[in-house]
């Protein structure tokens, strides 16, 4: 989490998808997505991206197994 | 998503958009429970179908089990089946359209239990198809009864005190099963639960859909996936389970890759077109012009022959059947092979309908014919009040009974002719003659077209029949009008 560069990664989780099992958060191998405090419209307590940290390893997309709940971002160079 | 990024990892063009097919308010997402390994799965599919450009001429289909709804989710052909059946609809699909691509979605209850034969029969014949087989241990939709691949101890619904290898056997171990039969090409378990185990099985998969798509044959990839309500766990839980539990006894890893060693696979070109269906059933030189001919009978006869075995019974029914058919009168045709058939009773059921035939079995009987007086004494109580009785009165008592009877001497007719094996065919003959009287149409013709039909691989005895059938139709006599 170098912090001082911008980060080249981004997380985005629509959070009316996420079903709370938390799968995202076991394979993140850096941590960055947690769960929250909040509950969705299908009533799961659902989790967010840490806001940075994100590796792009895909690991969090492949563990979900919702469609389109979690989609990683890479900036354009 | 802002102009300057891009989707690294996105929901896959291998969904619909929107699944308008799911009922209910939501439609985004699938309707797996939270952390279910059918998910993953449908996420590698979705992704592989997109990136190997297989979507549109994909068919997945899904048997019985939570994944029924997969036509709900992949923007592809989609078919869900009964129970266990989907490679035997899967063989279907890909005989009659051998550039689509077909994956037989199952699970273990659905493929490890009723579904054994079909999938164990469609490896064997090395269909050109990818069996995903998702392993969870457990039957999940019927909510946690023991399935095939249940673990020895593994406490379910129905195993309350854990799976016993004495009583209920051991898991099934499906990949090192079909690995040593002869046909598929590539054979892998994966599991799907770590990042680096959910790598492995999207690996696997692409292979065996780019093989099919090679044509190569037949593909099996098992999946071991976690049912973390079933199990009782959550999600971590179940994976570490996995990791634990199943894995030491299902191995990860490839069983089997000879894709390399193997040609693309060949099946008779499929046929279509009505017209070479009927060429192809009903041969030019057959002498069987049957299109032209059509006769309407004014009722559904129900015909049962009977007699011993030997005298040609069987023959005698196939010959009314083919006497139907050549005038485009559906006909049934039912032997009964039985223990009785050695030197006993032996009888066929035929059916000649104008109408689709319900049933084959014929019990309530119009049209009896017998041909010996057991077999006179077995089914004569199944004659209807309305129906006809004809039998061979050479070896037969003239049976006490008030329904309309007609004999004719086969036996004798066949004897003087020098072959005692042409009765049937003089009993045909008094059948003949019985129908033109129901019927008020003579389809002699017909019935000689069948004789010539049915012995046209023995010449000789055409001339011996059909005289024996003329016989047996001049010589038919009545015995009771009522």
């Amino acid at each position: 989490m170098s912090g001082a560069t911008e980060e080249k990664f981004r997380v985005e989780i629509i959070s009316d998808e996420c079903k709370g099992c938390l799968r995202c958060v076991n394979a993140c191998p850096r941590e960055v997505i947690v769960p929250t405090d909040q509950v969705n419209m299908m009533g799961v307590v659902y989790v967010e991206y840490a806001d940075e940290g994100c590796i792009g390893c895909g690991a969090c997309f492949y563990a979900c197994p919702e469609p389109g709940a979690i989609t990683v971002y890479e900036k354009k160079k | 998503m802002s102009v300057n990024e891009t989707v690294k990892f996105g929901r896959s063009k291998g969904f619909f958009e929107t699944f308008d097919r799911r009922p209910g308010p939501i439609k985004k997402n699938m309707h797996y429970c939270p952390g279910c390994g059918h998910g993953i799965l449908h996420k590698l599919i979705a992704e592989a179908l997109i990136d190997l450009g297989m979507r549109d001429k994909m068919i997945v289909i899904s048997p019985v089990g939570c994944a029924v709804f997969a036509y709900y989710y992949f923007d592809c052909g989609g078919i869900s089946v009964p129970h266990g059946r989907a490679p035997a609809v899967a063989t279907g699909m890909i005989r009659a359209n051998p550039d689509s691509f077909v994956i037989s979605y199952q699970g273990d209850g659905d493929l490890g239990a009723i579904g054994l034969n079909n999938f164990l029969q469609a490896a064997n014949r090395g269909e050109n198809m990818t069996v995903c087989f998702v392993n969870n241990g457990i039957y999940g939709m019927t909510s946690g009864q023991m399935a095939p691949t249940t673990l020895v101890g593994q406490k379910t619904a129905t195993s309350p005190y854990g799976r016993s290898a004495t009583n209920e056997g051991y898991p099934l171990k499906v990949a090192e099963m079909v690995a040593a039969l002869e046909s598929p090409i590539y054979v892998e378990r994966v599991a799907l639960t770590s990042t680096k185990n959910i790598r492995a099985a999207r690996t696997a998969l692409r292979k065996g859909l780019t093989y099919m798509r090679e044509k190569r044959g037949f593909s099996l990839i098992e999946f071991l996936a976690a049912c973390p309500v079933n199990l009782k766990k959550n999600a971590s839980e179940a994976d570490d389970w996995i990791e634990n539990n199943m894995i030491p006894y299902f191995p990860l890893g490839r069983f089997k890759d000879v894709a390399s060693d193997r040609s693309p696979i060949e099946r008779p070109e499929p046929v279509f077109d009505k017209e070479k269906v009927v060429e192809a059933l009903f041969p030019a030189d057959s002498g069987l012009d049957w299109r032209k001919k059509e006769a309407k009978l004014r009722k559904e006869l129900r015909i049962k022959c009977a007699g011993f075995g030997g005298q040609g019974v069987l023959s005698l029914g196939l010959m009314i059947a083919e006497m139907g058919q050549s005038r485009d009168i559906n006909v049934s045709w039912l032997p009964s092979y039985g223990p009785e058939m050695r030197g006993g009773t032996a009888n066929c059921s035929v059916v000649l309908s104008n109408n689709e035939i319900g049933s084959p079995i014929v019990k309530e009987t119009n049209l009896l014919i017998t041909m010996n007086q057991p077999s006179m004494d077995k089914f004569l109580p199944d004659l209807l009040p309305k129906g006809l009785l004809l039998y061979d009165r050479t070896n037969i008592e003239r049976p006490d009974t008030d329904r309309r009877t007609y004999s004719v001497e086969a036996g004798r007719i066949a004897i003087e002719l020098g072959n005692p094996k042409c009765a049937n065919s003089a009993i045909m003959g008094a059948f003949a003659a019985c129908l033109r009287g129901i019927e008020q149409v003579n389809y002699e013709e017909a019935f000689e077209e069948a004789i010539r039909k049915t012995f046209a691989k023995k010449a000789n005895l055409v001339n011996l029949n059909i005289e024996a059938f003329r016989k047996g139709k001049e010589s038919v006599k009545i015995e009771n009008v009522n």
